[in-house]
Protein backbone atom coordinates (compact mmCIF):
# COMPACT_ATOMS: atom_id res chain seq x y z
CA UNK A 1 0.00 0.00 0.00
CA UNK A 2 1.92 3.22 -1.18
CA UNK A 3 1.36 6.59 0.74
CA UNK A 4 2.17 9.82 0.46
CA UNK A 5 3.30 10.98 3.78
CA UNK A 6 4.04 15.26 3.47
CA UNK A 7 6.50 16.99 4.81
CA UNK A 8 4.74 18.90 7.67
CA UNK A 9 5.30 19.85 11.34
CA UNK A 10 3.19 17.76 14.13
CA UNK A 11 0.12 19.74 14.22
CA UNK A 12 -2.58 19.18 16.35
CA UNK A 13 -5.68 18.54 13.84
CA UNK A 14 -8.87 20.38 14.57
CA UNK A 15 -11.82 19.54 12.48
CA UNK A 16 -14.85 20.55 14.32
CA UNK A 17 -17.96 21.41 12.99
CA UNK A 18 -20.57 22.90 15.50
CA UNK A 19 -19.08 22.78 19.02
CA UNK A 20 -16.87 25.92 19.58
CA UNK A 21 -14.14 23.88 21.91
CA UNK A 22 -13.58 26.02 24.60
CA UNK A 23 -9.72 26.93 25.65
CA UNK A 24 -7.58 28.30 28.38
CA UNK A 25 -5.99 31.17 26.10
CA UNK A 26 -9.49 32.26 25.16
CA UNK A 27 -11.28 33.17 29.07
CA UNK A 28 -14.72 34.98 26.42
CA UNK A 29 -15.51 31.78 25.08
CA UNK A 30 -14.79 29.90 28.39
CA UNK A 31 -17.51 32.19 29.92
CA UNK A 32 -19.63 31.51 27.11
CA UNK A 33 -19.81 28.02 27.74
CA UNK A 34 -20.31 28.57 31.24
CA UNK A 35 -23.30 30.93 30.51
CA UNK A 36 -24.93 28.66 28.53
CA UNK A 37 -24.08 25.29 30.47
CA UNK A 38 -25.56 26.88 33.81
CA UNK A 39 -28.65 28.42 31.82
CA UNK A 40 -29.28 25.30 30.25
CA UNK A 41 -28.94 23.35 34.00
CA UNK A 42 -30.70 25.84 35.79
CA UNK A 43 -34.04 25.60 33.55
CA UNK A 44 -33.32 21.76 33.46
CA UNK A 45 -34.28 21.52 36.77
CA UNK A 46 -36.25 24.51 37.64
CA UNK A 47 -39.13 24.09 35.16
CA UNK A 48 -39.93 20.59 35.85
CA UNK A 49 -40.03 21.63 39.33
CA UNK A 50 -42.09 24.87 39.38
CA UNK A 51 -44.51 23.63 36.45
CA UNK A 52 -45.03 19.69 36.63
CA UNK A 53 -47.24 20.15 34.25
CA UNK A 54 -46.17 20.00 31.04
CA UNK A 55 -41.87 20.01 32.02
CA UNK A 56 -41.52 17.39 34.17
CA UNK A 57 -44.62 15.10 32.15
CA UNK A 58 -42.53 15.94 28.89
CA UNK A 59 -39.63 14.96 30.57
CA UNK A 60 -40.33 11.56 32.04
CA UNK A 61 -40.63 10.38 28.56
CA UNK A 62 -37.26 11.23 27.62
CA UNK A 63 -35.12 8.48 29.51
CA UNK A 64 -35.73 5.79 26.82
CA UNK A 65 -35.36 7.79 23.87
CA UNK A 66 -31.89 9.05 25.47
CA UNK A 67 -31.00 5.61 25.80
CA UNK A 68 -31.85 4.98 21.91
CA UNK A 69 -29.88 8.18 21.33
CA UNK A 70 -26.55 7.05 22.13
CA UNK A 71 -26.89 3.83 21.33
CA UNK A 72 -27.19 4.84 17.70
CA UNK A 73 -24.37 7.73 18.66
CA UNK A 74 -21.65 4.97 19.66
CA UNK A 75 -22.30 2.48 17.52
CA UNK A 76 -22.38 4.51 14.43
CA UNK A 77 -19.02 6.49 15.80
CA UNK A 78 -17.75 3.04 16.04
CA UNK A 79 -18.25 2.09 12.68
CA UNK A 80 -17.25 5.23 11.30
CA UNK A 81 -13.98 4.94 12.64
CA UNK A 82 -13.23 1.78 11.06
CA UNK A 83 -14.31 3.39 8.01
CA UNK A 84 -12.61 6.29 8.25
CA UNK A 85 -9.12 4.52 9.25
CA UNK A 86 -9.48 2.79 6.04
CA UNK A 87 -10.60 6.04 3.81
CA UNK A 88 -7.79 8.13 5.35
CA UNK A 89 -5.67 5.67 4.30
CA UNK A 90 -6.97 4.75 1.05
CA UNK A 91 -7.10 8.69 0.14
CA UNK A 92 -3.12 8.94 0.70
CA UNK A 93 -2.70 5.80 -1.44
CA UNK A 94 -0.31 5.70 -3.95
CA UNK A 95 -2.58 3.19 -5.93
CA UNK A 96 -4.69 4.63 -8.15
CA UNK A 97 -7.79 2.50 -8.09
CA UNK A 98 -7.63 2.70 -4.12
CA UNK A 99 -6.89 6.35 -3.84
CA UNK A 100 -10.05 6.96 -6.51
CA UNK A 101 -12.21 4.86 -4.48
CA UNK A 102 -11.57 7.01 -1.25
CA UNK A 103 -11.38 10.22 -2.50
CA UNK A 104 -14.93 9.84 -4.71
CA UNK A 105 -16.38 8.23 -1.93
CA UNK A 106 -15.21 11.46 0.28
CA UNK A 107 -16.91 14.29 -2.50
CA UNK A 108 -20.14 12.16 -2.92
CA UNK A 109 -20.92 12.25 0.38
CA UNK A 110 -19.61 15.57 1.44
CA UNK A 111 -21.85 16.59 -1.31
CA UNK A 112 -25.42 15.61 -0.02
CA UNK A 113 -27.45 17.35 2.34
CA UNK A 114 -27.00 14.48 5.81
CA UNK A 115 -30.66 14.35 6.16
CA UNK A 116 -31.41 13.88 2.10
CA UNK A 117 -28.62 10.83 2.38
CA UNK A 118 -29.67 9.36 5.36
CA UNK A 119 -33.93 8.96 4.26
CA UNK A 120 -32.13 7.89 0.93
CA UNK A 121 -29.37 5.03 2.83
CA UNK A 122 -31.94 4.26 5.07
CA UNK A 123 -34.63 3.54 2.28
CA UNK A 124 -31.95 1.77 0.49
CA UNK A 125 -30.97 -0.23 2.83
CA UNK A 126 -34.20 -1.16 4.23
CA UNK A 127 -35.44 -2.20 0.48
CA UNK A 128 -32.25 -3.98 -0.76
CA UNK A 129 -30.83 -5.72 2.70
CA UNK A 130 -33.93 -6.05 4.47
CA UNK A 131 -31.75 -4.22 7.67
CA UNK A 132 -33.70 -3.55 11.01
CA UNK A 133 -34.52 -0.18 11.68
CA UNK A 134 -31.52 -0.03 14.16
CA UNK A 135 -28.66 -1.72 12.34
CA UNK A 136 -30.10 1.05 9.03
CA UNK A 137 -30.02 3.91 11.61
CA UNK A 138 -26.61 2.89 12.31
CA UNK A 139 -25.14 2.34 9.50
CA UNK A 140 -26.45 5.28 7.68
CA UNK A 141 -24.73 7.41 10.09
CA UNK A 142 -21.58 5.70 10.04
CA UNK A 143 -21.48 5.85 6.05
CA UNK A 144 -22.47 9.75 5.97
CA UNK A 145 -19.11 9.77 8.91
CA UNK A 146 -17.06 7.29 7.69
CA UNK A 147 -15.98 9.79 5.04
CA UNK A 148 -15.54 12.77 7.79
CA UNK A 149 -13.51 10.38 9.62
CA UNK A 150 -11.80 9.46 6.87
CA UNK A 151 -10.73 13.18 6.61
CA UNK A 152 -9.64 13.53 10.21
CA UNK A 153 -7.30 10.35 9.67
CA UNK A 154 -5.85 11.77 6.91
CA UNK A 155 -5.18 14.89 7.75
CA UNK A 156 -3.82 12.90 11.35
CA UNK A 157 -1.60 10.61 9.54
CA UNK A 158 -0.14 13.09 7.17
CA UNK A 159 0.48 15.48 10.27
CA UNK A 160 3.18 12.64 11.10
CA UNK A 161 6.87 13.25 10.27
CA UNK A 162 7.72 11.32 7.29
CA UNK A 163 10.72 10.39 8.91
CA UNK A 164 8.56 7.78 11.23
CA UNK A 165 7.54 5.84 7.81
CA UNK A 166 11.24 6.08 6.75
CA UNK A 167 12.20 4.51 10.04
CA UNK A 168 10.15 2.06 9.72
CA UNK A 169 11.18 0.94 6.63
CA UNK A 170 14.37 0.87 6.88
CA UNK A 171 14.00 -1.44 9.27
CA UNK A 172 12.83 -4.04 7.18
CA UNK A 173 8.89 -3.29 7.64
CA UNK A 174 6.48 -3.30 5.05
CA UNK A 175 4.55 -0.58 4.66
CA UNK A 176 1.57 -2.44 6.04
CA UNK A 177 3.06 -3.29 9.63
CA UNK A 178 4.79 0.57 9.50
CA UNK A 179 1.09 1.78 9.10
CA UNK A 180 -0.38 -0.49 11.86
CA UNK A 181 2.91 0.02 14.14
CA UNK A 182 3.73 3.12 14.13
CA UNK A 183 1.54 5.40 12.30
CA UNK A 184 -1.29 4.48 13.48
CA UNK A 185 -1.04 4.61 17.09
CA UNK A 186 0.52 8.46 16.73
CA UNK A 187 -2.26 9.01 14.72
CA UNK A 188 -4.70 8.32 16.90
CA UNK A 189 -3.53 10.48 19.74
CA UNK A 190 -3.56 13.39 18.19
CA UNK A 191 -6.86 13.18 16.38
CA UNK A 192 -8.79 11.74 19.63
CA UNK A 193 -10.08 15.44 20.19
CA UNK A 194 -11.16 15.49 16.38
CA UNK A 195 -12.64 12.29 16.91
CA UNK A 196 -14.79 13.46 19.78
CA UNK A 197 -15.73 16.61 17.90
CA UNK A 198 -17.10 14.18 15.74
CA UNK A 199 -18.90 12.27 18.58
CA UNK A 200 -20.79 15.48 19.87
CA UNK A 201 -21.94 16.51 15.91
CA UNK A 202 -23.03 12.47 15.67
CA UNK A 203 -24.85 12.93 18.99
CA UNK A 204 -26.63 16.12 17.38
CA UNK A 205 -26.84 15.11 13.80
CA UNK A 206 -28.69 11.37 15.61
CA UNK A 207 -31.51 13.13 15.93
CA UNK A 208 -32.33 13.48 11.99
CA UNK A 209 -32.50 8.97 12.27
CA UNK A 210 -35.46 10.07 14.18
CA UNK A 211 -37.19 11.58 11.28
CA UNK A 212 -37.23 8.09 9.25
CA UNK A 213 -37.69 5.43 12.23
CA UNK A 214 -36.12 4.99 15.76
CA UNK A 215 -37.72 6.10 18.79
CA UNK A 216 -34.97 8.45 20.05
CA UNK A 217 -34.76 11.06 22.50
CA UNK A 218 -36.34 13.86 19.77
CA UNK A 219 -38.43 11.45 18.78
CA UNK A 220 -40.03 11.23 22.24
CA UNK A 221 -40.58 14.88 22.06
CA UNK A 222 -42.33 14.83 18.65
CA UNK A 223 -44.73 11.96 20.31
CA UNK A 224 -45.09 14.23 23.05
CA UNK A 225 -46.15 16.96 20.88
CA UNK A 226 -47.91 15.11 18.49
CA UNK A 227 -50.39 14.18 21.43
CA UNK A 228 -51.11 17.05 23.49
CA UNK A 229 -49.81 19.72 20.77
CA UNK A 230 -48.20 21.48 22.83
CA UNK A 231 -44.89 21.80 20.75
CA UNK A 232 -42.72 24.74 22.45
CA UNK A 233 -42.64 23.03 25.27
CA UNK A 234 -41.64 19.66 24.35
CA UNK A 235 -39.28 21.40 22.01
CA UNK A 236 -37.90 23.48 24.42
CA UNK A 237 -37.05 20.61 26.66
CA UNK A 238 -35.63 18.23 23.95
CA UNK A 239 -33.33 21.62 22.93
CA UNK A 240 -32.14 21.93 26.70
CA UNK A 241 -31.23 17.88 27.04
CA UNK A 242 -29.22 18.06 23.82
CA UNK A 243 -27.67 20.98 24.63
CA UNK A 244 -26.73 19.62 28.57
CA UNK A 245 -25.14 16.70 26.78
CA UNK A 246 -22.89 18.35 23.80
CA UNK A 247 -21.81 21.08 26.13
CA UNK A 248 -20.44 18.57 29.02
CA UNK A 249 -19.00 16.40 25.83
CA UNK A 250 -17.29 19.21 24.49
CA UNK A 251 -15.79 20.32 27.88
CA UNK A 252 -14.71 16.70 27.90
CA UNK A 253 -12.95 16.73 24.77
CA UNK A 254 -10.89 19.97 25.42
CA UNK A 255 -10.23 18.59 28.76
CA UNK A 256 -8.60 15.47 26.74
CA UNK A 257 -7.15 17.31 24.67
CA UNK A 258 -5.36 20.08 27.47
CA UNK A 259 -4.07 16.14 28.86
CA UNK A 260 -2.67 15.73 25.53
CA UNK A 261 -0.82 18.50 24.95
CA UNK A 262 0.73 18.32 28.46
CA UNK A 263 2.48 15.28 27.53
CA UNK A 264 3.93 16.29 24.38
CA UNK B 1 40.53 -8.03 -4.03
CA UNK B 2 37.25 -8.95 -1.91
CA UNK B 3 33.70 -8.92 -3.67
CA UNK B 4 32.12 -4.72 -3.33
CA UNK B 5 29.21 -5.20 -0.07
CA UNK B 6 27.52 -2.40 -2.06
CA UNK B 7 27.94 -1.62 -6.20
CA UNK B 8 26.78 1.45 -7.27
CA UNK B 9 26.79 1.93 -11.10
CA UNK B 10 26.13 4.78 -13.31
CA UNK B 11 23.50 6.51 -10.93
CA UNK B 12 21.37 9.34 -11.99
CA UNK B 13 18.46 11.02 -10.22
CA UNK B 14 16.79 14.30 -10.42
CA UNK B 15 14.35 15.98 -8.10
CA UNK B 16 12.31 18.80 -10.65
CA UNK B 17 14.58 18.83 -12.76
CA UNK B 18 17.41 19.55 -10.21
CA UNK B 19 20.59 16.46 -10.80
CA UNK B 20 20.68 15.21 -7.29
CA UNK B 21 23.44 12.67 -8.80
CA UNK B 22 25.01 12.30 -12.29
CA UNK B 23 26.26 9.32 -12.84
CA UNK B 24 27.67 8.12 -9.92
CA UNK B 25 29.90 5.07 -9.45
CA UNK B 26 30.54 3.72 -6.35
CA UNK B 27 31.53 0.25 -4.18
CA UNK B 28 31.34 -0.23 -0.47
CA UNK B 29 33.70 -3.08 1.05
CA UNK B 30 33.12 -5.03 4.05
CA UNK B 31 34.70 -4.25 6.47
CA UNK B 32 35.28 -0.29 5.34
CA UNK B 33 34.30 2.78 6.79
CA UNK B 34 33.12 5.15 4.13
CA UNK B 35 33.45 8.97 4.44
CA UNK B 36 30.99 11.03 2.08
CA UNK B 37 31.37 14.77 2.51
CA UNK B 38 30.46 17.58 0.41
CA UNK B 39 28.10 20.99 0.43
CA UNK B 40 24.53 20.73 0.94
CA UNK B 41 22.70 20.07 -2.10
CA UNK B 42 25.69 17.63 -3.46
CA UNK B 43 23.77 14.51 -3.81
CA UNK B 44 25.40 12.67 -0.95
CA UNK B 45 22.26 12.09 1.38
CA UNK B 46 20.32 10.69 -2.07
CA UNK B 47 23.40 8.64 -2.71
CA UNK B 48 22.87 7.25 0.64
CA UNK B 49 19.25 6.80 0.86
CA UNK B 50 19.55 4.98 -2.69
CA UNK B 51 21.21 2.07 -0.96
CA UNK B 52 18.04 0.94 1.03
CA UNK B 53 15.96 2.39 -1.91
CA UNK B 54 14.27 4.76 0.26
CA UNK B 55 15.18 7.06 -2.79
CA UNK B 56 14.31 5.16 -6.65
CA UNK B 57 16.88 6.34 -9.49
CA UNK B 58 15.86 7.38 -12.81
CA UNK B 59 18.54 5.48 -13.89
CA UNK B 60 21.64 3.07 -13.05
CA UNK B 61 22.13 0.39 -10.60
CA UNK B 62 22.47 -0.31 -6.77
CA UNK B 63 23.41 -3.64 -6.02
CA UNK B 64 23.68 -4.73 -2.36
CA UNK B 65 25.50 -8.28 -2.02
CA UNK B 66 25.22 -8.84 -5.50
CA UNK B 67 21.39 -8.20 -5.72
CA UNK B 68 19.86 -5.45 -7.81
CA UNK B 69 18.47 -3.37 -5.23
CA UNK B 70 16.22 -1.17 -7.78
CA UNK B 71 14.98 -4.08 -9.53
CA UNK B 72 10.86 -4.40 -8.40
CA UNK B 73 10.94 -7.99 -8.29
CA UNK B 74 13.96 -7.97 -5.24
CA UNK B 75 12.27 -8.25 -2.18
CA UNK B 76 13.05 -5.05 -0.67
CA UNK B 77 12.71 -5.78 2.97
CA UNK B 78 14.85 -8.82 3.00
CA UNK B 79 17.67 -6.31 1.36
CA UNK B 80 16.35 -3.12 4.16
CA UNK B 81 16.83 -5.32 7.41
CA UNK B 82 20.51 -6.23 6.62
CA UNK B 83 20.88 -2.27 6.32
CA UNK B 84 20.72 -0.17 9.19
CA UNK B 85 19.89 3.60 8.81
CA UNK B 86 20.69 6.10 11.55
CA UNK B 87 19.51 9.60 10.45
CA UNK B 88 19.74 13.21 11.70
CA UNK B 89 16.64 13.64 13.50
CA UNK B 90 17.10 10.58 15.28
CA UNK B 91 13.33 9.31 14.16
CA UNK B 92 12.93 7.52 16.99
CA UNK B 93 9.09 5.90 17.87
CA UNK B 94 7.26 8.37 19.97
CA UNK B 95 5.36 6.38 21.23
CA UNK B 96 7.22 3.34 22.49
CA UNK B 97 9.49 3.01 25.32
CA UNK B 98 13.08 2.55 25.06
CA UNK B 99 13.50 -0.95 25.11
CA UNK B 100 10.51 -1.22 22.39
CA UNK B 101 12.25 1.20 20.07
CA UNK B 102 15.14 -1.25 19.88
CA UNK B 103 13.16 -4.62 20.33
CA UNK B 104 10.28 -3.65 17.49
CA UNK B 105 11.62 -4.75 14.37
CA UNK B 106 13.90 -7.67 15.17
CA UNK B 107 10.52 -8.99 16.42
CA UNK B 108 8.12 -8.23 13.70
CA UNK B 109 10.40 -8.40 11.01
CA UNK B 110 12.73 -11.41 12.23
CA UNK B 111 10.46 -13.39 14.08
CA UNK B 112 12.79 -12.81 17.26
CA UNK B 113 10.95 -13.73 20.48
CA UNK B 114 10.06 -10.91 22.91
CA UNK B 115 12.57 -12.69 25.36
CA UNK B 116 15.49 -12.85 23.13
CA UNK B 117 15.00 -9.64 21.51
CA UNK B 118 15.20 -7.48 25.45
CA UNK B 119 18.00 -9.69 25.62
CA UNK B 120 19.63 -8.26 22.95
CA UNK B 121 18.18 -5.34 23.82
CA UNK B 122 20.04 -4.73 27.47
CA UNK B 123 23.25 -5.98 25.57
CA UNK B 124 23.44 -3.03 23.05
CA UNK B 125 22.53 -0.33 25.78
CA UNK B 126 25.34 -1.62 27.76
CA UNK B 127 27.33 -1.08 24.47
CA UNK B 128 25.83 2.40 23.89
CA UNK B 129 26.06 2.98 28.07
CA UNK B 130 22.67 3.93 28.46
CA UNK B 131 21.54 0.52 30.14
CA UNK B 132 19.15 2.76 32.86
CA UNK B 133 17.34 3.88 30.09
CA UNK B 134 15.61 1.06 28.74
CA UNK B 135 12.60 2.04 30.07
CA UNK B 136 12.56 5.91 29.62
CA UNK B 137 10.40 7.34 26.24
CA UNK B 138 12.24 8.92 23.98
CA UNK B 139 10.71 12.13 24.49
CA UNK B 140 12.60 11.86 28.69
CA UNK B 141 16.20 11.37 26.16
CA UNK B 142 18.67 14.38 25.09
CA UNK B 143 19.51 14.76 21.64
CA UNK B 144 22.80 12.54 22.13
CA UNK B 145 20.41 9.92 24.24
CA UNK B 146 18.12 9.45 21.28
CA UNK B 147 21.19 9.28 19.02
CA UNK B 148 22.72 6.62 20.51
CA UNK B 149 19.08 4.55 20.68
CA UNK B 150 18.78 5.32 17.01
CA UNK B 151 21.92 3.23 16.73
CA UNK B 152 20.82 0.45 19.18
CA UNK B 153 18.11 -0.07 17.14
CA UNK B 154 19.75 -0.23 13.91
CA UNK B 155 22.03 -2.62 15.15
CA UNK B 156 19.65 -4.56 17.19
CA UNK B 157 19.40 -6.29 13.35
CA UNK B 158 22.29 -7.10 12.89
CA UNK B 159 23.56 -5.54 9.86
CA UNK B 160 25.93 -6.16 7.68
CA UNK B 161 25.89 -2.63 6.41
CA UNK B 162 25.01 0.69 8.46
CA UNK B 163 24.14 4.03 6.94
CA UNK B 164 24.19 7.19 8.96
CA UNK B 165 22.74 10.70 7.53
CA UNK B 166 24.66 13.65 9.36
CA UNK B 167 24.28 11.67 12.52
CA UNK B 168 25.57 14.70 15.02
CA UNK B 169 24.05 17.51 12.68
CA UNK B 170 20.82 17.89 15.03
CA UNK B 171 23.34 17.62 18.30
CA UNK B 172 24.10 20.21 20.47
CA UNK B 173 28.20 20.35 20.17
CA UNK B 174 28.47 19.18 23.90
CA UNK B 175 26.74 15.94 22.41
CA UNK B 176 28.51 15.06 19.37
CA UNK B 177 31.18 13.59 21.18
CA UNK B 178 29.46 10.58 22.66
CA UNK B 179 27.88 9.88 19.72
CA UNK B 180 31.16 9.98 17.64
CA UNK B 181 32.66 7.67 20.58
CA UNK B 182 29.73 5.13 19.66
CA UNK B 183 30.38 5.08 15.98
CA UNK B 184 34.17 4.81 16.36
CA UNK B 185 33.61 2.01 18.86
CA UNK B 186 31.52 0.15 15.60
CA UNK B 187 34.09 0.68 13.51
CA UNK B 188 36.82 -0.47 15.48
CA UNK B 189 34.65 -3.83 15.72
CA UNK B 190 35.10 -3.87 11.66
CA UNK B 191 31.39 -3.41 11.23
CA UNK B 192 31.04 -1.49 7.43
CA UNK B 193 29.32 1.82 7.56
CA UNK B 194 28.94 4.80 5.03
CA UNK B 195 28.75 7.94 6.52
CA UNK B 196 27.50 11.56 5.29
CA UNK B 197 28.66 13.98 7.90
CA UNK B 198 31.57 16.97 8.67
CA UNK B 199 33.35 15.54 11.39
CA UNK B 200 36.74 15.92 10.08
CA UNK B 201 38.12 14.87 13.42
CA UNK B 202 36.07 11.47 13.42
CA UNK B 203 36.77 10.82 9.39
CA UNK B 204 40.58 10.87 10.43
CA UNK B 205 40.21 8.68 13.20
CA UNK B 206 38.05 6.27 11.43
CA UNK B 207 37.62 6.15 7.95
CA UNK B 208 38.99 4.05 5.80
CA UNK B 209 38.37 6.09 2.29
CA UNK B 210 36.64 9.45 2.35
CA UNK B 211 35.02 10.94 -1.16
CA UNK B 212 33.99 14.45 -1.84
CA UNK B 213 30.48 15.12 -3.71
CA UNK B 214 29.34 18.75 -5.54
CA UNK B 215 26.31 18.55 -7.89
CA UNK B 216 25.49 15.50 -7.82
CA UNK B 217 29.08 14.17 -8.40
CA UNK B 218 32.01 12.37 -6.48
CA UNK B 219 34.87 15.07 -7.33
CA UNK B 220 37.47 13.16 -5.20
CA UNK B 221 37.94 10.36 -3.83
CA UNK B 222 41.61 9.12 -1.55
CA UNK B 223 42.53 8.12 1.92
CA UNK B 224 41.84 10.92 4.47
CA UNK B 225 44.92 11.73 4.52
CA UNK B 226 45.10 12.42 0.82
CA UNK B 227 41.54 14.10 0.68
CA UNK B 228 42.33 16.33 3.98
CA UNK B 229 45.78 17.56 3.86
CA UNK B 230 46.81 17.03 0.10
CA UNK B 231 43.30 17.76 -2.00
CA UNK B 232 44.03 17.40 -6.01
CA UNK B 233 40.90 18.91 -7.28
CA UNK B 234 40.37 22.87 -6.45
CA UNK B 235 36.55 22.35 -5.22
CA UNK B 236 37.66 20.04 -3.12
CA UNK B 237 40.03 22.36 -1.50
CA UNK B 238 37.77 25.17 -1.40
CA UNK B 239 34.87 23.27 0.24
CA UNK B 240 37.27 22.06 3.18
CA UNK B 241 38.47 25.41 3.69
CA UNK B 242 34.64 26.31 4.41
CA UNK B 243 34.65 23.44 6.69
CA UNK B 244 37.67 23.78 8.38
CA UNK B 245 37.50 27.72 9.33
Amino acid sequence: MGLEIDREPRVNIQVTDGVLLPEKSQPTLFNSWAIAFTLAVVLLVVLPIVRPDPYWNILVTFPAGILVTFQVTVSAIILATLIGIFVGIGQLSKRTFINRLATVYVEIIRGIPLLVQIFFLYFALGRFLRLQDFPAAVLSMAICYGAYMGEVFRAGIQAIPRGQMEAALSQGLSRGQALRLIILPQTVKIILPAIGNEFIALLKDSSLVSVVALTDLFRQARNYASVTFNYFDAYLMVSLVYLVFTLFLSRLVAFMEEKLKQHD
Amino acid sequence: MTEPLVRIEQARKSFNKVHALRSVNLSIYPGEVLFIIGPSGSGKSTLLRTINRLEMLDSGSVWFDGIDVMDHKTDIRHIREQIGMVFQAFHLYPHLRVLDNITLAPRVVKKVTAEQARLKAQQLLEKIHLPDKIHAWPEQLSGGQKQRVAIARALAMEPRLLLFDEPTSALDPEMVKEVLDVMLDLAREGMTMAVVSHEMGFAKAAAHRVIFMDEGEIVEEGSPDQIFNRPQNPRTEKFLQHVLH
